[in-house]
């Protein structure tokens, strides 16, 4: 193992607003944040439509302002195929819906309040998500 | 007002995951890349949440009501089951793979970049054959 770019400041003051962000929505509005709920609550359920489709908003509207205070552009890497990550979104889509919550849902929310449920969740994609990319790699 | 706070969250979470970087699949497939360029950041963003959100449930549990709205509502499952475990195996498969989760997925649909729009049109269908063929747990 070699540790490489590692951001550990820029890492945990991101933690924190989204923390912050998932606080705020819980005091005012009496929901955990699950970003797999929502979103698939938006599409599926009638209730609370109108808030989970503004979260997401706020969800793609977030970077953009942020990149027009910093006067930067946000730049990302996808290096997988365009089929892989159809295949990928799929799993995803299933898996986090079956399981009931996703990296914000179990490992944010659920682990905050001290869900087993969520630990063991989080545990097992944390170790599925490493075994795959080894097998990824290896291949 | 509750919906301008659903606003307002969405958009300090989406904020968070460019500060952190979490919007990038390359750092995430670095942090899940741990037997080989291993970047630990992921652990220290879900570090930086869980020292605001955990105390902070705590406190705001003990109020009557939130807020904004009349009750708390959010799941109170404790359920150990087999799809909890299937449907993790199947979403940390997923991770894997695309180096997205649903968060940083629909947070990058603000970049324009046609693979990760792609990947949630993809996870929508999923969501979509889960509530069909009610599977969720």
């Amino acid at each position: 193992m070699n540790i490489v770019n590692f951001t550990p400041v820029t890492a945990t003051l991101g933690g924190m607003m989204i923390g912050l962000a998932v606080v705020i929505f819980f005091l005012f509005n009496g929901r955990l944040v699950g970003i797999s709920s929502i979103a698939a609550n938006a599409l599926t359920e009638k209730e609370n439509k109108f808030d989970n489709l503004l979260f997401l908003l706020g969800l793609i509207i977030g970077p953009i302002i942020f990149s027009l205070f910093v006067n930067k552009d946000i730049s990302i890497t996808i290096s997988n195929s365009f089929i892989l990550l159809i295949f990928a979104g799929l799993l995803v889509g299933l898996g986090t819906r079956i399981s009931g919550g996703c990296t914000s849902g179990h490992g944010i929310s659920g682990i905050g309040r001290f869900s087993l449920r969520s630990i063991i969740a989080t545990i097992t994609f944390m170790i599925v998500g490493v075994l795959t990319v080894l097998i990824k790699n290896f291949i | 007002m509750n919906k301008l706070i659903s606003l307002i969250s969405g958009i300090i979470f989406g904020i968070g995951l460019v500060i952190s970087q979490m919007i990038n699949p390359e750092k995430v497939l670095g942090f899940l890349d741990l037997f080989g360029n291993w970047d630990p950041s992921l652990a220290f963003v879900m570090i930086g949440a869980l020292i605001i959100t955990s105390p902070m449930f705590h406190l705001i549990k003990k109020k009557e009501k939130p807020l904004f709205v009349d009750s708390f509502n959010y799941s109170k499952n404790k359920e150990i089951n087999n799809k909890l475990i299937i449907g993790s195996v199947l979403f940390g498969a997923g991770w894997g793979l695309g180096g997205l989760c649903p968060g940083p997925a629909i947070s990058s649909i603000a970049l324009l970049n046609i693979n990760s729009i792609s990947f949630v049109v993809s996870m929508f269908f999923g969501f979509y054959l889960v509530k069909l063929f009610k599977l969720s747990s």
